[in-house]
């Protein structure tokens, strides 16, 4: 048990200041940079050299600091500076084009984040690819090696063999999907539920809302703490109230399928808010006028609902339901804290088996190659219903 | 106003109905808060009823001992009181990460908003795309780039690991709001002689204030309480944030029951607050990044 004293508190601020200085020494570096390449666009071969030099030099800091492997690092070196060397004629030859100059701005503008999304994304991805194909695990930490063979060993072990201790690929794969189907329609026959009762003049309604947004506003990992206990078998409240109206209790984190019933019920209680208040605003901006035309034809409450409701809302429930069904797919906080996939990984999805082949098994090279295969088909989830529901498109437009 | 236009304008419901309204949005009310409730009651406990089959809210013998506990340490078992601790790392590490998250994100917001440039829409798409990476894809490669760097178990690390998701996604929001802002306004100032940068800085920046705490409320929010990532970057004792601390408690299951009970209802409290006052932005921000682009 350590307490906080006025010294750690100075020392720890002083760091985290430190740091923020040097990101935006860097950034400031970076732009003026920028700036003096594409505004005082370099007749003179001096700037262009000066860009390539340090171009070079941080690509070289880079690659020594953190490129994973050591030998690695002499058969990349050529591949690496010619590679350095296009980019830069590349990038001179750009700045010096008249029309791309007037853009420049708006690259100087992307700048920061760029270096940022390549430092924090783009690089860790292609590093995921690169340790898929190696054997690295943790007795082979120092002695890995990188070949097509491992690459497909890993792959191979991933369908065919145990994805963390007892399951295998193919029944995490389908309890994911119907972890994420169940989920979503819960969460939205519950949402729009209750977005519908409240959509109307009525007393009390402003607390209703509050209220029953505190889910989604308690922090998540309290909540799923907070529940994993209530699950307990003697003392959570759930069996509780089963023994006091004469039922049998429930041995919800004992019993594999209880269990899953018990992470689904937890997670639709966490996601139920945040549709409820989406769907609210959607049909808040419905005009009343296309109702009142409704009921002067004589539509049923139904009819008005299917043919008024749900189409006018479109706009909002497409893009909230890929939202939900990636962040429920994704939903590892909650089957973490709550059973942490047992008992006997029979509450795991893909994202906890992941997560424990990662760090509870330490098989790195396998969890590499399995978080590909998660990530193809989460992909190509998405792109399917892209497709087939024509939306989103506006969203990039 | 004869009973044809009456029966038609005001749609009333019947008084039955609307009685059974109320009764559905008691029940789904004590639903979404009775599991916080329980939090509360179990906070209030006396120490030999931490585990109890009552249902009571207000527990008989309710004492405030276990947040004395929390607060000030045990001096019966000399344990020192690390909440503070906790929340001082918790603080620190995520009020850093909202800012690295606006500066970056805001201007390349702008980019995107105003500019066609080559590499616009593959940008864009890009951005939706780094949404779809599972968690915990990239903390592999991350935690192997930070033990290089030798960040583990230090603030920066896990202040890098948070960016991750929090740059494209403020990107998103942002320019969402930069887009309802009439481009005519930054026009006026550059005929008036400013630059186009001058006009991001005097113009927009200040326009969009409302929106860049938007967007560092949300950043804060989405690492406030995040406990997988920080469980890996930071294994040690004194790095801990918050959620990392609680779950030590929790954890245990017999006597940290009422501090784990106490401890949360003192984060929950003010974070639900902050969240509940902000929540109608933040509602407005991600619908109108998502929805209108």
């Amino acid at each position: 048990m350590i307490s906080l004293t006025p010294q750690m508190m100075s020392s720890s601020f002083v760091t985290v200041v430190r740091f923020l200085l040097l990101i935006i020494a860097v950034l400031a570096l970076v732009e003026i940079t920028l700036y003096t390449l594409f505004h005082r666009r370099p007749k003179n071969l001096l700037l262009g050299l000066l860009a390539l030099v340090v171009t070079v030099a941080l690509g070289y800091v880079f690659v020594r600091r953190i490129w994973p492997s050591p030998a690695i690092v002499q058969s990349t070196k050529v591949i690496y500076g010619v590679a350095m060397l296009l980019a830069d004629v590349g990038f001179y030859w750009l700045i010096t084009r008249e029309r791309l100059s007037r853009l420049g701005i708006a690259y100087l503008l992307l700048a920061p984040a760029f270096i940022g999304i390549s430092g924090l994304v783009i690089y860790p991805f292609a590093y995921n690819v690169y340790l898929a194909f190696t054997n690295m695990a943790m007795t082979t930490i120092r002695t890995y090696t990188f070949s097509l063979q491992n690459g497909l060993n890993n792959f191979r072990a991933v369908f065919t063999g145990v994805v963390a201790h007892d399951a295998t690929f193919w029944q995490v794969l389908g309890r994911s999907i119907a972890w994420t189907v169940i989920n979503v329609v819960f969460h939205v026959a519950g949402g729009m539920g209750l977005a519908l009762l409240l959509n109307r003049k009525m007393r009390f309604r402003g607390i209703y809302r509050t209220l029953l947004v505190f889910p989604w506003a308690i922090p998540q990992t309290i909540a799923c703490m907070a529940l994993r206990n209530e699950f307990n078998f003697q003392y959570g409240f759930p069996n509780v109230i089963l023994r006091t109206i004469g039922l049998k209790p429930i041995p919800w984190l004992t019993d594999g399928f209880w269990a899953f019933v018990a992470v689904v019920i937890s997670n639709v209680w966490l996601g139920i808010p945040f549709m409820m208040v989406i769907l609210l605003g959607g049909l808040q901006s419905i005009s009343s006028e296309y109702y009142e035309a409704a009921e002067i034809d004589g539509a049923s409450g139904w009819q008005q609902f299917r043919h008024i409701t749900i189409p006018l809302l479109r706009p909002v429930t497409t893009p909230s339901i890929i939202l939900g069904a990636v962040w429920t797919f994704n939903a590892l906080n909650v089957i973490f804290l709550i059973t942490n996939g047992n008992p006997q990984e029979k509450t795991d999805i893909l994202v906890s088996s992941l997560y424990k082949a990662a760090f509870d098994f330490y098989r790195y090279g396998f969890a590499a190659a399995f978080a590909l295969v998660i990530f193809a088909f989460l992909f190509l989830f998405s792109l399917i219903y892209v497709r087939a529901s024509g939306g989103l498109k506006a969203a990039y437009e | 106003m004869d009973w044809h236009t009456f029966f038609h304008r005001t749609r009333g419901d019947s008084g039955f109905k609307r009685l059974l309204i109320h009764v559905i949005l008691i029940a789904a009310c004590i639903v979404a808060i009775y599991p916080i409730l329980r939090i509360f009651t179990i906070s209030i406990r006396p120490g030999d009823k931490l585990l109890s089959t009552d249902l009571s809210i207000i527990p008989k013998n309710a004492t405030l001992n276990s947040y004395r506990q929390v607060l000030f340490g045990d001096p019966a078992t000399k344990r020192k009181s690390d909440f503070f601790l906790w929340l001082w790392n918790s603080l620190l590490i995520t009020l850093t990460t909202a800012c690295i998250g606006v500066i970056l994100a805001s201007s390349a917001a702008y980019a995107f908003s105003r500019f066609k440039f080559p590499g616009r829409s593959p940008g864009l798409i890009f951005l939706l795309t780094t949404q779809m990476i599972p968690a915990g894809m990239l903390l592999l490669p991350l935690y192997m780039m930070l033990t290089r760097l030798k960040l583990i178990n230090t603030y920066l690390g896990l202040i890098i690991a948070y960016s991750v998701t929090s740059v494209p996604f403020t990107i998103w929001i942002l320019k969402g709001y930069f887009d309802t802002i009439p481009p005519d306004l930054e026009e006026a100032a550059m005929i008036d002689g400013t630059s186009r940068l001058g006009a991001f800085y005097r113009v927009i920046l200040p326009l969009s204030t409302p929106s860049l705490a938007v967007a560092f409320l949300f950043n804060f929010t989405s690492g406030w309480s995040e406990y997988l990532v920080a469980r890996v970057v930071l294994q040690k004792a004194a790095m801990y944030t918050w959620p990392l601390g609680i779950f030590t408690y929790a954890g245990q299951y017999t006597l940290a029951a009422g501090r784990f009970a106490a401890a949360s209802m003192l984060l929950a409290v003010p974070s639900m607050a902050l969240f509940l006052y902000s929540s109608k932005w933040l509602v407005s921000g991600l619908t109108l990044g998502g929805v209108k682009g």
